[in-house]
């Protein structure tokens, strides 16, 4: 365990916070522009895992292991997302025969 | 006996109560036995108790007594019981309201007896009578404001009786919404005397107000409130046009309600309230102003109308306005005289006028009828004899009880006196006009009127005897001392203006001066006699149908009764209309409820707007949810 | 038997049983248990004692660890209120006897009157702001479920309106919650909080919203009108009859001894607010052709004269409130059931298709008249005493105290004018529609309007043996606003 935290710690901080944010980045942008449902997804995907690498870095870094437990966390719940996420995207698909996000503009007033 | 006053009041009620829940089961004698029985009870009552009040008077004493009956309302300090005082001044009215009363009880019999509300009318009639002797037998402001309303309630009953013409029902509500505006002012006065005197006991506000000084303000407001009040009641300018529309009652109704009784409750009670008034002499001025402008106009008005009843109506509003002028003038006992004379003749006229109609089949218009004088020669003579009377001719009642208020009234500003014998002359003009085109001359009605022609029978006939001779004889009761007299009836009265004697400046007029002006008045009543009769028995100058002839501008004006009506519905009744409409159709829609519902649907347009931004595309609310985060992490930046 | 619970207990049970009746059945034990409700505050009257402590006093702990108790009792104010409800809903419910109604109803209204009663006996913000929307409930149902003519949009109106001023009531009921350092709600501690001028003065306004709303005073009456006139017949007289006595009562109850400084410098413009619509109410009425739209406007104008009779701050004024609140209840039952009864037999009530009904209808004439004199205040008619008193009050109001009671006394000619404008066109003149074959009225309405009429006259002679109740608690009230 110490020899993970040593080897995590032996790339600085910094590196940690810019690619997080570039990957965080990455998966707001393409949550934004993109229209098929399974890209914006993997898009929602990206975001999560780059909360959880940055969860992991502190942790090692303040030596804390509780943040871990919250990144274990977040697999599960981003897990369950999935499933009912693509549950929800099969069931779009058989009703419209397409997966743009626009076919499902009638939910509104 | 003073025991037993609060029977005179419940009898008439009983018989109401009685009457009102039998008058469809009884048979029609037996409601006539009891409508009349049930009156003449209270009148040997009222005997009694006047018997009692002259024996005391006799001895010397004020001859007042009081009764209290039981605890109306209490309110923390402010008690109010309903108690009756007798005195002089109820104990005549006891009597006119009693006796007069009755007498058109039997009258009505007969001249009702066709009549399908014939037990309604004298369930009315008996209420009427509670009420007004509710209203004199008072002992304070507000037992008489019960009587004073309560009479208003049987007057709009009883004008309204035969409430299947609607115009009737129309006159009944104006009388009863025009009697609710003068019932105002004297609300208001009790409410101030309440507040200044703190009791309604007449026993014990007149004592207090005869302390105040001359021309104190208080009772200036008082005094004005409560002449509003008279007006109402009394018909006086402003408020009298509804009294000639009351016309629209059954006549004897209009003889007992709007000649002999309610209507001078107004004279009666300023004559009650005598020291208030004394002490404020403005209010005594307005008050003859009023009095004696009304007699004018109503003089001027009765000379042209045609319908028998309306020149009876607008006598009546102009012989009040004399009473007035009495009051207004000091001369309380002359206008309480004038009271007691006026009800006998003028019940006497009205009640020969249905006589007439009667046996005229219902028409009123004098200008269908004419030589009656022989069909009836019982009405003609009684009412001759009411006629003189009212005209002001020696030596009978009307003579007497005009000519002191005209005396007085000549003391107090002769002006007063000029216009007051112009229209003692009017009065004579129209009432001489009235008998001659009903009861000389040729018959101008229809050949079946002509056929149907009689006498009435004796119970109609009775009371014209009887009226006509208190008529004749009443001025006996008051003669003045110029003539030899004793002043009866103001020595009996003394007791009630004590304290505006001691107040007022006494009435000084030599003798000579005073023959002069009862000269003056009683030949002008002859000569007024005289020329009616050149015009119209000599000249036979009946009135034409409306518009057969032009008119002068004159009489046009007194045909039209100067218009008054119409310019109380342009002035009071149409804005009061279009207010109505105005504020329904304009404050309330638009305004009021405008603003509630306004800001009802501001929340449902606000709801409309803002329910564009949700549009259904996913992408613009992940849009709209980064822009947030993004908003919040830049004010965490900068707060921080 | 003199636990006041019993009151509250009685017609919420009520209300269970009748919700699983048949209709043929429901109004008779409608009837009857309303009638039993009736006998069991008999008791409640007779052992009181017209004097200003509070009686049959009740507590329970409710919700302990808030501080709010149950706390219901009974005084010289509270009485005559009860006495009205528990008396006016009897003659409520045999006036819809002649209307087909199910169970839900009457047990609408069962449920309405434990509401009605918790308001006027309860002693504790907390359960009285329950029986106050308690109150307003089953009569919202009422009128949407058996109304007529655009119903629901009135009575969501009426619903919405009303609920925003209790609103404002319970934001002020709250604050002073917090105020109270024992955390306690009820009427004793809340009366003694000494409250700055600030806190006194929203709480007036928040409390006088919600009261002015429900009474209804000018400007806040628009719903009002509209709900009587859609509502049926027994709604409206619910209404009118009880349920705007909630707000008069609630002025007497909690505004004025609550935020008595607030109320003292408030006073005048609440006084010129309820003279307002007096006049107002009064000249709307004068043209109205719909007979239930002229009532209503004319009780805008009735409860105008009472609560500018409470403004005043007089023993007169306050007792004469006490006791029009209750006439006002008799006469507008009176009239709005004799308005039902010419709109059953003539399936209309616009007075221009009206007329000549007194030929056809004499009982239903004369009861008319007598109520109609009470509500244009005839003297030996309850109207009288009240409108005497009031008038009284308002007239010895410190400033301008006579020409608010000439303003207030206009009642007196406008109420004439269009009451009689109404007699006049529904029952005078000649017939306008076929009323050969009208029947008059006959047993149960018979009675009803000669119970009425009766009551009418029976106060008016005797006005004492209700206002001697209210007099001890008026004069303590009125020492505690001083």
């Amino acid at each position: 365990m110490d020899s993970l935290f040593q080897n995590m710690q032996g790339i600085p901080m910094n590196h940690y916070l810019i690619f997080c944010s570039i990957i965080f980045v990455i998966g707001v942008i393409g949550v934004l522009i993109r229209r098929n449902v399974i890209i914006i997804m993997m898009s929602i995907e990206l975001m999560l895992n780059s909360v959880n690498l940055l969860l992991a870095a502190f942790s090692a870094y303040s030596g804390d292991p509780s943040g871990q437990v919250f990144v274990f966390f977040i697999m599960a719940l981003a897990a369950a997302e999935v499933a009912v996420g693509l549950a929800i995207i099969i069931m779009v698909y058989r009703n419209t025969k397409s997966v743009d996000i626009e076919s499902l503009s009638k939910l509104r007033w | 006996m003073i025991e037993l006053i609060w029977t005179i009041p419940l009898i008439p009620l009983l018989g109401f109560v009685v009457l009102g829940l039998l008058r469809n089961q009884l048979p029609r004698p037996v409601i006539a036995v009891i409508g009349c029985g049930v009156i003449l009870g209270s009148f040997l009552l009222s005997c009694g108790i006047f018997k009692e009040v002259y024996d005391a008077r006799q001895l010397g004493e004020s001859g007042v007594f009081s009764k209290e009956i039981f605890n109306w309302f209490t309110v923390g300090s402010f008690s109010l019981n309903l108690s009756f005082l007798v005195d002089p001044l109820s104990a005549i009215m006891l009597l006119i309201i009693t006796g007069v009363g009755f007498l058109i009880h039997l009258y009505s019999s007969c001249y009702m007896l066709h009549d399908d509300g014939f037990g309604k009318y004298f369930s009315y009639l008996n209420l009427f009578i509670f009420f007004m002797l509710l209203l004199v037998l008072g002992s304070n402001y507000l037992v008489m404001f019960i009587g004073w309303e309560g009479v208003g309630l049987c007057s709009y009953l009883l004008i309204g009786f035969w409430f299947k013409n609607s115009s009737y029902a129309k006159a009944a509500k104006k009388a009863f919404v025009m009697n609710r505006i003068g019932d105002l002012g004297f609300l208001i006065a009790i409410f101030f005397i309440l507040a200044n005197f703190g009791s309604l006991e007449y026993s014990e506000v007149l004592p207090k107000a005869a302390l105040l000084p001359m021309g104190d303000s208080l009772l200036l407001v008082i005094t004005l409130l409560l002449f509003v009040a008279a007006t109402g009641k009394s018909a006086q300018i402003p408020l009298f046009t509804w009294l000639p529309d009351a016309m629209a009652g059954p006549t004897p109704v209009s003889a007992l309600i709007h000649a002999a009784t309610m209507v001078t409750a107004g004279i009666y009670m300023i004559a009650r309230s005598n020291i208030m008034f004394t002490l404020s002499p403005i209010t005594m001025q307005v008050i003859a102003i009023i009095g004696v402008a009304t007699a004018l106009i109503a003089a001027f008005i009765a000379i042209t109308q045609n319908d028998i009843k309306k020149v009876l109506a607008y006598s009546t509003v102009s012989q009040l306005g004399y009473m007035f002028l009495g009051l207004g003038v000091g001369a309380f006992t002359g206008a309480f005289f004038h009271v007691l004379t006026h009800a006998f003749f003028k019940a006497l006229l009205f009640l020969g006028a249905g006589s007439v109609i009667h046996a005229m089949s219902s028409e009123q218009d004098m200008r269908s009828m004419g030589g009656l004088k022989k069909a009836l020669p019982i009405t003609f003579i009684t009412m001759m004899i009411g006629t003189v009377a009212i005209a002001g001719i020696p030596p009978l009642s009307g003579f007497f009880s005009k000519d002191e208020i005209l005396a007085y009234a000549f003391v107090s500003n002769p002006v007063f006196w000029v216009l007051g014998f112009l229209g003692a002359l009017c009065t004579a003009f129209y009432m001489f006009r009235l008998m001659y085109l009903t009861f000389y001359g040729k018959f101008r009605g229809t050949k079946e009127q002509e056929h149907h022609l009689h006498e009435s029978p004796w119970q109609m006939t009775l009371p014209l005897i009887i009226l006509a001779i208190l008529s004749f004889v009443g001025g006996a009761l008051n003669i003045p001392e110029a003539l030899g007299g004793g002043h009866w009836l103001k020595e009996f009265l003394s007791p009630v203006f004590a304290q505006t004697n001691a107040v007022a400046t006494p009435f000084e007029l030599s003798h000579s001066t005073e023959y002069i002006l009862m000269a003056a008045s009683a030949i002008g009543a002859i000569i007024m006699a005289f020329v009616a009769y050149q015009k119209y028995v000599k000249k036979e100058d009946i009135p034409q149908a409306d518009g057969a002839t032009e008119q002068s501008g004159l009489y046009k004006l007194s045909y039209n009764k100067l218009y008054v009506d119409e310019l109380y519905a342009a002035l009071f009744v149409k804005p009061l209309n279009g207010l109505s409409k105005f504020f329904h159709r304009i404050v309330e829609k638009s305004g009021v409820d405008g603003l509630v519902n306004g800001i009802g649907d501001l929340f449902v347009s606000s709801g409309k707007g803002v329910r564009q931004l949700q549009s259904g595309h996913v992408g613009f609310y992940i849009f709209m949810m980064v822009i947030g985060v993004i908003a919040f992490m830049l004010y965490g930046l900068f707060t921080i | 038997m003199d636990n006041l619970f019993i009151l509250l207990l009685l017609p919420v049970v009520s209300a269970i049983i009748l919700a699983f009746m048949k209709s043929t059945s429901a109004k008779w034990a409608a009837f009857v248990l309303a009638l039993l409700q009736l006998g069991l505050t008999i008791p409640f009257i007779c052992n009181f004692v017209p004097d200003a402590s509070v009686q049959f006093s009740q507590s329970w702990s409710w919700i302990s660890n808030l501080g709010i108790n149950f706390h219901v009792g009974l005084d010289g104010i509270s009485l005559p209120m009860l006495i009205l409800t528990n008396g006016l809903i009897p003659l409520i419910i045999l006036a819809s006897f002649g209307h087909q109604k199910t169970g839900n109803f009457y047990a609408l209204i069962s449920f309405m009157q434990a509401g009605l009663v918790l308001v006027f006996i309860s002693l504790d913000a907390f359960s009285f702001y329950i029986g106050w929307e308690a109150a307003l409930i089953p009569i919202y149902f009422i009128c949407a479920l058996w109304g007529e003519g655009d119903r629901i949009r009135i009575n969501m109106k009426f619903f919405v309106y009303t609920f925003f001023g209790s609103l404002l009531m319970l934001i002020a009921i709250i604050y002073l919650y917090q105020q109270s350092g024992t955390k306690d709600l009820s009427w004793t501690t809340l009366t003694q909080l000494s409250l700055t001028e600030g806190s006194q003065r929203w709480i007036f306004w928040a409390f006088f919203a919600a009261f002015a709303i429900k009474i209804p005073l000018f400007p806040f009456h628009s719903w009002q009108p509209d709900t009587y006139t859609h509502a049926p017949a027994a709604g409206t007289m619910l209404l009118s009859g009880i349920m705007l006595k909630m707000g008069l009562f609630g002025l007497l109850r909690w505004l004025l001894p609550l935020v008595p400084d607030a109320v003292a410098s408030y006073g005048m413009v609440a006084m010129i607010m309820s003279l307002i619509g007096v006049v107002y109410g009064s000249i709307i009425a004068f043209k109205m052709n719909d007979a239930k739209r002229l009532i209503a406007y004319s009780s805008i104008a009735h409860v105008g004269l009472i609560s500018a009779g409470i403004f005043s701050f007089s023993q007169e004024g306050l007792q004469g409130a006490v006791l029009q609140m209750i006439n006002h209840g008799i006469s507008v039952v009176g009239l709005f059931f004799i308005i039902d009864v010419i709109q059953q037999r003539l399936g209309t009530r616009d007075l221009k298709e009206l007329g000549g009904l007194a030929t056809k209808m004499p009982i239903l004439a004369i009861c008319f008249l007598i109520i109609l004199m009470g509500a244009i205040g005839l003297p030996l008619t309850n109207g009288f005493i009240g409108e005497f008193l009031l008038l009284k009050g308002i007239f010895s109001t410190a400033e301008h105290g006579v020409w608010y009671a000439v303003i207030g006394g206009t009642t007196l000619i406008f109420g004439a004018v269009y009451m009689l404008r109404f007699f006049q066109k529904a029952m005078l003149g000649t017939a306008q529609k076929d009323v050969l074959d009208i029947q008059d009225v006959r047993g149960y309405e018979a009675l009803l309007l000669i119970i009425i009429s009766a009551l009418v006259i029976i106060i008016g002679v005797f006005p004492n043996c209700l206002l001697h109740l209210s007099e001890a608690s008026v004069s303590q009230l009125l020492q505690q606003i001083k």
